[in-house]
C-alpha cells in the first residue's frame, strides 16, 4: 500500500466509528496533528485508531491511562484537540 | 445480453449491515445452514448500535408486574397512533423471548440480587395501560449496545457467517418482475465492484441522521439502504418523522444528557432570560423533550438565539457547585471543553435541538418482508432495524424500543427468509442483462466529472437546508421554500466532482457515493413533511396548532395514514395505518397526553 492508500484507510477508520464523539475527535486530530507526529507516534496513533470506541473513549477523557509511553504522548495531544 | 459486467458471487442470503439488526438476522440464517454474507462499511462491532446506552425494553416483569399488552399500549400511544398495531403487538409479545435469547448468547445484563435481569424505568413505559411508570428497560451498565453487538458477533463467528468488512453496497439488483436478486458492492481496499447474487437480500443499514447539520448520529449514518431502495423504485414510508433531542452541542451535535437539566441546568436566550418559564411555568427546563425543543426553536426563530449567527441557546450550569458538576455529571465537562470549546464551570454550553432517530424507512410488514404500495411483499427483499419502517415507532419512538426492534425484526426477517426459501417463494433467479449498468454509470460519471461541485460543500448545504427548513418545529413557508432548495442541492449532487480518481482506498469516492444516498433521504423527508398538514408525534407544524377539534394539532380525519414517497417524480401516495392487532382488540385513537 502506498502512503495515500494508507492515509485514506486511516481516514476511514478515524471518521467512520461507532460514536460521533470519536468521529469528530479523531477526524480533527488526523487533519491537524497527525502530520506533525514522529514516525513512532504515528504508528501508535494507527494502533489506537484500531481500538474500539469503548476502549479508546475512557483513555481520551482521562478515566484511564495507557501502559505504552508513546501512546501516552499521542493521547496527551488527542486530549487537547478541540472540535468546534 | 449484458452490456457491462462485474464479477459475481453467489449466496443464499446477503445481509447489508452488521449492526444489531443485521447480526441478529445473520444468526438465524447461518444457523439454519444457509450460505450467508454480511456486508459492512466498518468492522461489525464498530456499527452505530454501540452508541446505545439506555437499554432494551421487554416486559419481563422481573422487578414488578408487567405485561406485553401494556408495552403494546405504550408503544401505540408513543407512536401517536401512527404505528401499525399488528407489528407493535408482534414486537411487544416477542420482546421477552428475544431478550432472554440474547442473554443466552452471552449478553452481560445487569442483574438483581436473585440473579434475574435488572430492569429500570424509562420515559413513556408504563404499567396498566398508561397508569404509572414501570421498570422495563434491560441494560448492561452504560454499554448496552456495545455488549449486544459483541454477543451477536461472537454467535455469528460460531455459525460461520461470512463477513465482508469495509465493503459498501451501492445498489440493489432487481429484475423485470421487481424481484430483488442481490446488491452491487464496492470493496474499499481494492476498489473492485462485485455483484452479490442471492436468493434473499436483507437491508440492515441503520439510520440516516446525517441529513441534518446537527445530529447525534455518527458519520456512518448516511441512509445508504434508503438511497438504494429509492433508486430501485421502492417507496419510502413516513420519512417526515424524525426524533430530535433538545440538547445537542451546537455544531458538533454530541448529546448532552437530560441529567444536566435534572441537576439544575437552565436554558437561557441571548437576553440571558430563563425562557422555559414562559413555555412551561411548572416543569420549566424539565418539561418533556418535544416541549423544550420547540421552545428553543421559537427563541431562535424570534431572534433571541445566541452567538454571531443567533442560532443556538445556552445551557447554563455555572451556578452549580463545581464539585457537583464533577461528581454528578461525569464526562460533561470534558465533552463541553472538547466539542464546544468552553468550560461549563465558567461559561454556559451552546446547545440546539439535535436530530437523533429516524422513525420512517423502507416499508416492511411484521415479518420483515419489504412491501410495495399494495402491501404485497417484494420478492427476495427484507429489511430490519432503523432502516426499516414496520411500522412500530409510527410518528415517535419510545426510548429502548429501537434496540428491541433490531432483535425482534432482525430475527423475524431471518425466519421469513427461511420460510420463503422452503416454500419455493424465492430462489436463485438469473441476473437481468443490465444488472450492473446503473451502478457502473454512476461510478463512471464520478470518474469523469469535471467542473462539478465539491462533495463537502454539497453535503453541508444539504444539512443546513434540512436543519433550517425541516427541523424540530416546522413552518409552512419554510417547508415550501425548503423543497425548492433541496431540489437545487439535488442538482449539485448529481454533478459532484472528486479530484482523486484512484481505485484503492478512494475515500473521496465513497463519500460522494454516500452523498447520493443522503440526498434521496433529505428530499423524501422535506417533500413528505411539506405535504403533511397536521402535527403528529415528532412532526410539529406551526400552522397545525392545538385546538379542541384537533388536539395537539393532530388531524385524524385527514391525516391518520402513512406517507409513501416515490423517487420517480418525487410523488407521494398514502396507505392506511394497520389498526387491527394480531390477537387483541384495537387500541382506539385517543388524544396523546402524558
Ligand atoms: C447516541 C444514541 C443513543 C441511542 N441509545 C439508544 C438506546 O439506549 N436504546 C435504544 O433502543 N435505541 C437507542 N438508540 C437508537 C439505536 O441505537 C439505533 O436505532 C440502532 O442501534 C440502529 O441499529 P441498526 O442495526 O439498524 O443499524 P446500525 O447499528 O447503525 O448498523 C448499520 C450497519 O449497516 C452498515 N452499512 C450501512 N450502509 C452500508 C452500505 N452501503 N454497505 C455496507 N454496509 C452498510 C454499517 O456498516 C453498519 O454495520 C440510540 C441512538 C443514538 C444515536
Amino acid at each position: 500500500m502506498d502512503d495515500r492508500e494508507k492515509l485514506n484507510r486511516l481516514r476511514w477508520r478515524c471518521t467512520r466509528r461507532a460514536m460521533l464523539e470519536m468521529d469528530l475527535l479523531l477526524g480533527e486530530f488526523l487533519e491537524r496533528v497527525y502530520p506533525t507526529l514522529s514516525p513512532a507516534q504515528a504508528d501508535a496513533f494507527v494502533t489506537m485508531a484500531d481500538m474500539e470506541d469503548l476502549e479508546l473513549w475512557p483513555l481520551v477523557n482521562g478515566q484511564r491511562e495507557p501502559d505504552d509511553p508513546v501512546q501516552a504522548e499521542v493521547l496527551s495531544l488527542l486530549r487537547n484537540v478541540r472540535v468546534k | 445480453m449484458s452490456k457491462l459486467s462485474v464479477p459475481v458471487r453467489k449466496f443464499d442470503a446477503v445481509i447489508v449491515g452488521a449492526g444489531g439488526s443485521g447480526l441478529r438476522a445473520a444468526i438465524q440464517l447461518s444457523e439454519a445452514g444457509l450460505k450467508t454474507a454480511v456486508l459492512s462499511k466498518v468492522f461489525p462491532t464498530r456499527s452505530h448500535t454501540v452508541a446505545a446506552q439506555g437499554g432494551v425494553s421487554a416486559s419481563l416483569g422481573n422487578s414488578e408486574e408487567d405485561h406485553w399488552h401494556w408495552h403494546m399500549y405504550d408503544t401505540v400511544k408513543g407512536s401517536d397512533w401512527l404505528g401499525d398495531q399488528d407489528a407493535i403487538e408482534y414486537m411487544c409479545r416477542k420482546a421477552p423471548e428475544v431478550v432472554v435469547e440474547l442473554e443466552h448468547f452471552g449478553m452481560p445484563f445487569d442483574r438483581t440480587d436473585e440473579g434475574k435481569i435488572y430492569q429500570r424505568p424509562f420515559g413513556g413505559h408504563m404499567s396498566n395501560f398508561g397508569e404509572k411508570p414501570v421498570r422495563r428497560a434491560c441494560a448492561a451498565a452504560d454499554r448496552t449496545g456495545h455488549a449486544m453487538l459483541h454477543a451477536l458477533y461472537q454467535r455469528n463467528v460460531r455459525a460461520n457467517t461470512q463477513f465482508f468488512v469495509e465493503w459498501m453496497a451501492l445498489d440493489l439488483i432487481r429484475d423485470q418482475s421487481g424481484q430483488v436478486l442481490g446488491v452491487i458492492a464496492l470493496e474499499m481496499e481494492t476498489g473492485e465492484v462485485v455483484a452479490f447474487h442471492s436468493k434473499a437480500t436483507v437491508f440492515a443499514t441503520g439510520g440516516a441522521g446525517r441529513i441534518y447539520y446537527s445530529s447525534t448520529n455518527a458519520f456512518i449514518n448516511t441512509g445508504d439502504g434508503l438511497g438504494m431502495a429509492a433508486r430501485a423504485g421502492i417507496a419510502l414510508e413516513d420519512m417526515e418523522f424524525w426524533q430530535f433531542h433538545p440538547t445537542g452541542v451546537a455544531g458538533a451535535g454530541v448529546l448532552i444528557t437530560e441529567g444536566v437539566r435534572g441537576e439544575g441546568g437552565i436554558l437561557r436566550n441571548s437576553t440571558n432570560e430563563r425562557f422555559m418559564e414562559r413555555y412551561a411555568p411548572n416543569a420549566k427546563d424539565l418539561a418533556s423533550r418535544d416541549v423544550v425543543s420547540r421552545a428553543m426553536v421559537t427563541e431562535i426563530n424570534e431572534g433571541r438565539g445566541c452567538g454571531p449567527n443567533k442560532d443556538f441557546v445556552l445551557l447554563d450550569i455555572t451556578h452549580l457547585d463545581p464539585a457537583t458538576i464533577m461528581k454528578r455529571l461525569p464526562g460533561i465537562r470534558e465533552i463541553s471543553i472538547q466539542f464546544a470549546g468552553i468550560d461549563p464551570i465558567k461559561a454556559p454550553i451552546p446547545v440546539v435541538p439535535t436530530c437523533h432517530y429516524q422513525m420512517g424507512g423502507v416499508p416492511t410488514n411484521y415479518k420483515g418482508q419489504v412491501v410495495g404500495d399494495d402491501a404485497a411483499p417484494i420478492r427476495g427483499f427484507y429489511a430490519a432495524g432503523e432502516v426499516a419502517c414496520a411500522s412500530v415507532h409510527g410518528a415517535n419512538r419510545l426510548g429502548t424500543n429501537s434496540l428491541l426492534d433490531l432483535l425482534v425484526f432482525g430475527k423475524a426477517s431471518g425466519d421469513t427468509v427461511i420460510d420463503d426459501l422452503r416454500s419455493g417463494e424465492i430462489g436463485l433467479k438469473e441476473l437481468p442483462a443490465d444488472y450492473a449498468d446503473r451502478t457502473l454509470a454512476r461510478l463512471h460519471r464520478l470518474n469523469t466529472q469535471t467542473g462539478g461541485a465539491s462533495v463537502n460543500e454539497c453535503r453541508l448545504e444539504l444539512q443546513r437546508t434540512m436543519q433550517k427548513h425541516c427541523g424540530v418545529f416546522r413552518f409552512k413557508d419554510m417547508l415550501v421554500e425548503g423543497v425548492a432548495k433541496i431540489v437545487e442541492v439535488e442538482k449539485a449532487v448529481a454533478q459532484t466532482e472528486i479530484k482523486d480518481k484512484s481505485q484503492v482506498w478512494n475515500t473521496a469516492r465513497v463519500e460522494a457515493l454516500e452523498l447520493d444516498n443522503l440526498i434521496e433521504v433529505a428530499k423524501a423527508t422535506m417533500v413528505s413533511a411539506e405535504a403533511r398538514k397536521e402535527s403528529r408525534g415528532a412532526h410539529v407544524r406551526d400552522d397545525a396548532p392545538d385546538t379542541p377539534a384537533n388536539p395537539n394539532g393532530r388531524d385524524d380525519l385527514n391525516w391518520h395514514k402513512h406517507t409513501l414517497w416515490h423517487r420517480d417524480g418525487s410523488r407521494l401516495s398514502y396507505k392506511p395505518v394497520i389498526m387491527k392487532p394480531l390477537s387483541v382488540e384495537t387500541i382506539a385513537l385517543k388524544t396523546r397526553s402524558y
